[in-house]
């Protein structure tokens, strides 16, 4: 009797500090739960539940438990620095009190690096993606984009979504890594992700890659035509892994790329389709109802339909209302483009143009502002061809009007 | 719960023992005491706790001063939410025997149930000093820890990326151990009272029941220097010779200097873990050999003077070597030979 009262707390007794900064993490999340829609129980990738589960028995006070948790963890996957991390708190407040996670005698950025992890994946855990909820940059997918990608870099989390019948629907998400120093992405080595909807242009396998980028690499379409209006530069953004002695990396910490784990990253390299799968990255994804896509979509396609039409009629007036006073055509001036289309369209007898497998995004950020890519078949009396032609459009009062059009 | 923490459970288990045969002294003579104490601490089993206080409460009315009884009530109490009572009752069971860690535990639980984590701290720490060898195995399962939480914190924050990492970690753990293990072997010398203090106590049946413990047990935790001279004359030289060689013994130990390190050690030297002294000297030089800054310093020497020949002197060390730092209080144990002084042997004091 005495002995069960006095063990049971004076378990209770040990190192109090740890539970409650765990505790105070966990806090702060719920109340950032606020603009969030749903709250679900969720099951992470083995390693991350594992991780966020000893964080949790730690803020319960279970620190037996917790540490059982992390050296199973810590078997499996010995380079989870953030996990050692744990490990060694857990046996440091067994030494003496500590005051804080990451009680070791180190430099404070690391540490700093490691805290922030802790965080981002413990917000990962209670905050899992809404159900029936998309993000609303996924306005329309093609049907040859079987995936989408979306990365919230304020959750350090890159959503994968699959396309039903236009609609995404949501399938993972992994834990990633974005640049050194946030987000907007404007020059070249400013060590920052940049922020917008590309795709993915390439593939670099594991044999061609320095070790560094782990088990590979998906560079995209940084900087996209949009980037290049703004005056953005730099290239080289990349979804690649991680070195072979790191599970992974903290929240912050590349020169802009999204890092992945490399078995996250090979997990998501069988979905990936090389040219087609759009990547979208946001700072802070904005989350609407499934249904409240169909307005804005039905807006847009209302009004690329509207601009097929009029391109058809041969009234060059009618089309180019359906430019922006502001579009920038390639090497010419907005009087010159205005007058060469003036001049085919009246030398025409006949156009006709089809439009095929549309997609269509909101830009992150922008709600002003959509990118349109489509297969344009188009045929007129003395000419005919076939382009992958992409559109941005922006909103001008209530009027959507075409920015930038190209080859896409 | 109770999963956490080894020490307390080692602690308790150990302690347990002790408690029950000093407080079977202290109750020896009477006979009726069975009844009601059995019957209350049966009722507690069975979750009847008004009942069992009833109990206690009338064995107590005919023995007021019997520890058994009174810790019983102070569980009950504690059990039955009555926490500014129970702190009473376990309190004065501190006051009068200060050397049991049971009633400390107890009050840290209390104390801990109040959100004062500071006295229950305090009243815990009590607790473990109530035996030097507790005290001695607390320190060293607590730097274990501190050196198992190292070695994750190198791989959590790759502090050390040199290829000899495995090998100078598993070493860091002997250079902490064989210190504090030096102590540990130290303690249980016959002439030394130890944690079998109270319990051989009871060897006197006529002491009266629940009576305040003997000068004897006041003793047990008493250091080793108790009976070192305090200051005899003519002795500053010496003291000050002690300080030289400290001095100069820190400073071969920080500059790698393994032959002036071995220098300060006498021959009849007792090795922390009893191994031959070759042995131990092959260790230490391949300690001292490690191409890395160690940094040792020793402060606040306090030297006390045995006799011509044999001192102590206690300081604080502090040890840094690599991401390893650790402060500690050590005593070395000397002999004078010729104008020389030399270690005996390394404790760790409480």
């Amino acid at each position: 009797m005495i002995q069960k009262l006095a063990l049971q707390h004076g378990a209770r007794v040990r190192a109090m500090t740890l539970p409650l900064l765990v505790a105070a993490i966990l806090a702060g999340d719920v109340s950032a739960m606020g603009s969030h829609p749903a709250r679900l129980v969720r099951a992470l990738r083995m390693p991350e539940t594992m991780l966020v589960e000893a964080l949790i028995d730690i803020r319960n006070n279970r620190l037996s438990a917790a540490l059982e948790r992390v050296d199973a963890l810590l078997a499996v996957k010995p380079d989870f620095r953030l996990a050692q991390l744990v490990k060694g708190d857990l046996l440091m407040a067994r030494a003496r009190p500590i005051p804080t996670l990451g009680a070791a005698n180190a430099p404070a950025d690391r540490l700093n690096d490691l805290r922030e992890e802790a965080r981002a994946r413990l917000n990962r855990y209670t905050l899992p993606p809404p159900k029936d909820y998309v993000p609303k940059y996924l306005l329309q997918l093609q049907s040859e984009q079987r995936y989408a990608v979306v990365v919230d870099t304020g959750r350090s989390t890159l959503y994968l979504f699959e396309n039903r019948d236009g609609t995404p629907r949501y399938l993972t998400d992994y834990y990633i890594t974005v640049g050194k120093n946030g987000t907007n992405k404007v020059r070249e080595g400013d060590k920052k992700t940049p922020l917008g909807v590309y795709h993915v242009t390439s593939q670099l396998a594991r044999d061609k890659l320095d070790p560094f980028y782990g088990s590979g690499a998906f560079p995209i379409s940084y900087p996209n035509e949009w980037d290049a209006r703004q005056g953005r530069n730099g290239h080289g953004i990349w979804l690649h892994g991680t070195p072979r002695d790191t599970y992974s990396r903290p929240p912050r910490a590349s020169d802009g790329c999204v890092v992945l784990a490399n078995e996250d990253l090979d997990d998501l390299a069988k979905r990936v389709q090389i040219g087609v799968t759009p990547v979208v990255i946001a700072d802070h994804i904005e989350w609407v109802p499934t249904q409240a896509h169909q307005a804005l979509r039905a807006v847009l396609s209302e009004r690329l339909e509207s601009w097929r039409v009029a391109w058809e009629s041969r009234n060059a007036e009618r089309y180019l209302q359906h430019y922006s006073r502001a579009f920038a055509a390639e090497n010419t001036s907005l009087a010159q483009w205005y007058a060469q289309k003036r001049r085919v369209n009246a030398a025409k007898d006949w156009i006709k143009v089809r439009l095929s497998a549309t997609s269509v995004f909101l830009y992150p950020g922008r709600d002003d502002l959509a990118v349109i890519s489509f297969s344009q078949d188009y045929s007129s009396n003395n000419l005919s061809n076939r382009v992958k032609k992409r559109q941005y459009w922006i909103r001008e009062g209530a009027t959507w009007r075409i920015l930038y059009e190209g080859a896409a | 719960m109770g999963e956490n923490y080894s020490t307390m459970t080692t602690i308790r288990r150990q302690s347990l023992g002790a408690l029950l045969l000093l407080l079977g002294a202290l109750i020896g003579s009477t006979t009726t005491w069975a009844d009601d104490y059995q019957e209350g601490s049966r009722l507690l089993k069975e979750g009847k706790r008004s009942e069992a206080l009833d109990r206690v409460n009338t064995f107590l009315t005919q023995h007021p001063k019997d520890a058994r009884a009174r810790f019983l009530k102070g569980v009950i109490l504690t059990e039955l939410g009555k926490t500014e009572d129970a702190i009473k009752v376990f309190t004065e069971l501190t006051q009068e025997y200060p050397e049991l860690p049971e009633p400390y535990n107890n009050l840290a639980v209390l104390y801990a149930s109040q959100g004062d984590y500071q006295k229950a701290r305090k009243a815990l720490e009590t607790a473990i000093r109530t035996h030097p060898s507790y005290a001695v195995a607390h320190e060293n399962l607590g730097d274990i820890y501190a050196t198992l939480a190292s070695q994750a914190y190198d791989k959590a924050l790759q502090l050390d990326s040199s290829n000899a990492a495995a090998r100078k970690k598993l070493a860091l753990i002997k250079e902490l151990v064989p210190a504090k293990s030096a102590a540990a072997l130290a303690r249980p010398e016959p002439d030394k009272p130890l944690v079998a203090a109270p319990v051989s106590k009871p060897d006197t049946p006529d002491k009266p029941v629940g009576s305040k413990p003997g000068p004897e047990q006041s003793a047990a935790p008493k250091p080793t220097g108790e009976k070192l001279a305090e200051k005899a004359p003519g002795d500053a030289d010496a003291t000050d010779a002690v300080v030289k060689m400290l001095e100069a013994w820190t400073r071969a130990w920080s500059n790698n200097d393994a032959d002036a390190y071995l220098s300060f050690y006498a021959p009849d030297f007792r090795t922390p873990n009893g191994e031959p002294r070759k042995d131990w000297e092959a260790a230490r030089r391949l300690r001292l050999a490690k191409p890395k800054k160690i940094q040792v310093r020793a402060s606040s020497p306090q030297v006390k003077l045995t006799d011509n020949t044999h001192a102590v002197v206690t300081f604080r060390q502090s040890y840094s070597s690599g991401n390893l730092k650790s402060v500690g209080t050590k005593s070395l144990l000397l002999v004078r030979i010729g104008d020389r002084w030399l270690i005996q042997q390394e404790l760790i004091d409480r």
